[in-house]
C-alpha cells in the first residue's frame, strides 16, 4: 500500500494503454512517453504492461506502508526518500514507513514511478490507465488515496545504461502526411523549415503549437475519420497539433505529416515553451528507427552487483542486519556522487 | 480502392460510405493479421493501425483488396428507441437557424430514422446519418466547456448523441437518461454501427 500525502501537479496511472477499443470511440490513453514507462517497469523487474505513476511536472510526495522496489524514469527530477536524494533510473529498495518526495521536474514534461510487481488498481477495458477525458480508469491522484501494490516478483539491482537525456530544443522525425492535396505546394516546406513552440494549452489529447509561420491551408474539414498519436492535425486557423495518446479516435482536420513510431516517448517529454522543429525520413528509415529502439531497450538494462542487490532478498536482510541496510545506503550515496 | 499510409504504423484506406467501411472491417476482422492494432472506420475510410515491428505493410497491403471483395459479413442491425426531453439549450437557435418553429424542428428530428455510421470524439459517441434536411446547422463558432451526458445534438448532416460529459459544438436539441456507454457491459456500447435510431420525445 501506498498513500498519497501530496498528489503533485497531475499524477495519473498510465500503462500501455488500451488498444482494439478504438472503434468504439475508446481513446489509446497510456503512457505519454511509453518509452520512459518501459523503462521504469524493467528496471524493478516488471514485465511490459503493469501500472505505474505519470506525474506531470511536478511529482507527488508519497508513504509506503510496506517494503517495496522502485524506479524513477523520464524527465530529471529532484526526489528525496526521506532524507535521501534518490538516484534516478535505477531500482531502489524502500522500506515500509519511508516517504519518497517527488520534486520539480528540472528537464522533460513527465515523470514515471513504476513499483516492483505494479500498482493494483482496476482494468477498464484491459487497462489501469487514467482517461480524465473519456471518463476511463481511475482518476487522477489526490491527497489522502491509497494505492494497493501486486506483490513483487524476484527482483535484482538494476540501472539504465546512458539515461535518455530531455533539452527543451528538440528535432522530431516525421514522414508526410497523408492530406497533402489539402495544402498549397509550400505549405509542407514552410511547415519543415519553421520553428515552433509548445503552448501552454497542450495537454494529454495533444501539443498545441504556435510561434512559427503558419501554415495555409484550404479551408473545410475532411469526413471523419480514424486519427492515431502523432499525427499532426493542421486547424482551420492553420496552428497545427500534434495528438498525444488521449487523442479523439476520429477527427477532421487535415494531416501534414506524422512522426514516427521512434520519436512519439520525445513527444510525451514536450513542456510548455519547448522549442520543436520536423524533418522528414522515408518509411524504411522510420522502420530502422523503431528496431533500434526496440533493440535497445532490453540492452540498456544492466544488473548491478547481481546477488548482493537481489532486492527483495536485501529488504528481508536489512532489517535483521544493519550493516547490510548500510550498504544499501551506500549504493544510494555513490549513486548520487555519480550523478555529481 | 484508394489506400493512403499514415505514418510508419498505420494504412488509410479510403471506401465509398460507412457501410463499406464497417464491411471492411469485419472482413479484416474475420481472419486479423498478427500485429493489428486497431481497425478504425471513419465516415469513409478505414484506418487500419499495426505494429510495423510485428506486420509489414506491404504485406498488408497485397491482402486488402481480397478482403474488400469479401462479402459475406451482414450487419445485425438493432433497432434503439430513445426518449428525448427536447428542452436542449440550443433549440431556440436551430429553429432560427433553419426559419422552422421549434416544434416543427422537434417533429422533424423525432419523425426520422437514423443509421449508426461509425463511432467516434468519445467512448459510445453514434454518428447518426439520416437527419432532415431542413436542419442541417453548422456547429457552434466555439464550442462549449461542457456539455452534460445525454445532450442530443445536431451538426452539419449528423445528430448524435453524447455519452459522457465532455467539451463539444454539436448544437444541443434536447436530453436522455439512456446510458450510451458502460464499460462494464459485455457490449460497451449501446448503438454500434448500422443500428437504428429513433428519438421519441418525452410526454
Amino acid at each position: 500500500m501506498i498513500s498519497v500525502i501530496e498528489p503533485g501537479r497531475f499524477t495519473s496511472i498510465q500503462d500501455e494503454g488500451r488498444s482494439g477499443f478504438a472503434h468504439l470511440g475508446v481513446p489509446h490513453a497510456g503512457a505519454a512517453d511509453c518509452l520512459s514507462l518501459r523503462h521504469a517497469n524493467l528496471l524493478v523487474g516488471n514485465p511490459q504492461g503493469p501500472a505505474a505513476l505519470e506525474m506531470t511536472l511536478h511529482g507527488p510526495t508519497l508513504r509506503f506502508a510496506v517494503d517495496a522496489v522502485i524506479a524513477l524514469t523520464g524527465g530529471r527530477m529532484e526526489a528525496y526518500l526521506d532524507d535521501m536524494p534518490l538516484p534516478m533510473y535505477q531500482s531502489v529498495a524502500v522500506h515500509a514507513g519511508q516517504v519518497l518526495a517527488c520534486g520539480p521536474l528540472l528537464t522533460g514534461m513527465r515523470g514515471y514511478l513504476a513499483v516492483g510487481g505494479g500498482i493494483s488498481t482496476a482494468r477498464v477495458l484491459t487497462s489501469a490507465a487514467t482517461d480524465t477525458l473519456a471518463g476511463l480508469g481511475p482518476p487522477v491522484l489526490r491527497a489522502g488515496d491509497r494505492l494497493a501494490l501486486q506483490p513483487p516478483g524476484r527482483l535484482q539491482g538494476r540501472y539504465l545504461r546512458a539515461p535518455p537525456e530531455f533539452p527543451a530544443k528538440v528535432t522530431l522525425r516525421v514522414t508526410t502526411g497523408p492530406h497533402q492535396e489539402w495544402f498549397p505546394p509550400a505549405a509542407l516546406g514552410g511547415f519543415l523549415s519553421g520553428c515552433y513552440q509548445v503552448r501552454a494549452d497542450s495537454d494529454r489529447t495533444g501539443i498545441r503549437l504556435a510561434g512559427a509561420p503558419v501554415v495555409e491551408r484550404n479551408q473545410g474539414e475532411l469526413p471523419s475519420q480514424g486519427m492515431l498519436t502523432g499525427a499532426v492535425q493542421v486547424p482551420n486557423d492553420g496552428y497545427p497539433i500534434v495528438l498525444l495518446p488521449n487523442h479523439g479516435t476520429t477527427g477532421g482536420y487535415p494531416v501534414i505529416a506524422v512522426v514516427i513510431s521512434a520519436d512519439l516517448p520525445q513527444l510525451g517529454q514536450l513542456r510548455p515553451g519547448a522549442l520543436l522543429r520536423f524533418q522528414t525520413v522515408n518509411r524504411e528509415q522510420a522502420l530502422q528507427a523503431l528496431r533500434s529502439v526496440a533493440a535497445n531497450l532490453r540492452a540498456a538494462i544492466v544488473c548491478a552487483d547481481p546477488g548482493l542487490l537481489e532486492a527483495r532478498g536485501l529488504m528481508v536482510l536489512a532489517k535483521a542486519h544493519p550493516a547490510l541496510r548500510e550498504a544499501r545506503l551506500q549504493l544510494g550515496r555513490r549513486c548520487v556522487r555519480l550523478r555529481r | 480502392m484508394n489506400i493512403r499510409y499514415v505514418g510508419d504504423s498505420a494504412l488509410l484506406v479510403e471506401v465509398q460510405d460507412f457501410r463499406a467501411a464497417q464491411q471492411l472491417r469485419a472482413s479484416i476482422n474475420r481472419e486479423l493479421p498478427v500485429g493489428v492494432r486497431e481497425l478504425l472506420p471513419g465516415y469513409n475510410t478505414l484506418l487500419v493501425e499495426f505494429d510495423p515491428l510485428q506486420l509489414d505493410a506491404a504485406e498488408l497491403l497485397q491482402r486488402l483488396p481480397e478482403s474488400m471483395q469479401d462479402s459475406r459479413f451482414t450487419v445485425v442491425a438493432r433497432t434503439h428507441d430513445i426518449e428525448v426531453r427536447y428542452q436542449g439549450e440550443d433549440l431556440e437557435d436551430v429553429a432560427r437557424l433553419t426559419g422552422l418553429d421549434i416544434t416543427e424542428v422537434i417533429r422533424r428530428h423525432s419523425a426520422a430514422t437514423y443509421t449508426v455510421a461509425f463511432l467516434g470524439f468519445a467512448p459510445g459517441f453514434p454518428y447518426l446519418v439520416g437527419l432532415d434536411a431542413k436542419l442541417r446547422v453548422p456547429r457552434l463558432p466555439s464550442p462549449r466547456a461542457r456539455v452534460p451526458a445525454g445532450a442530443v445534438a445536431i451538426a452539419d448532416e449528423f445528430s448524435g448523441i453524447y455519452p459522457q460529459a465532455t467539451p463539444g459544438g454539436w448544437r444541443i436539441l434536447g436530453h436522455t437518461k439512456v446510458v450510451l456507454f458502460d464499460a462494464a457491459r459485455a457490449s460497451p456500447a449501446l448503438c454500434m454501427p448500422g443500428d437504428h435510431v429513433h428519438f421519441r420525445p418525452a410526454s
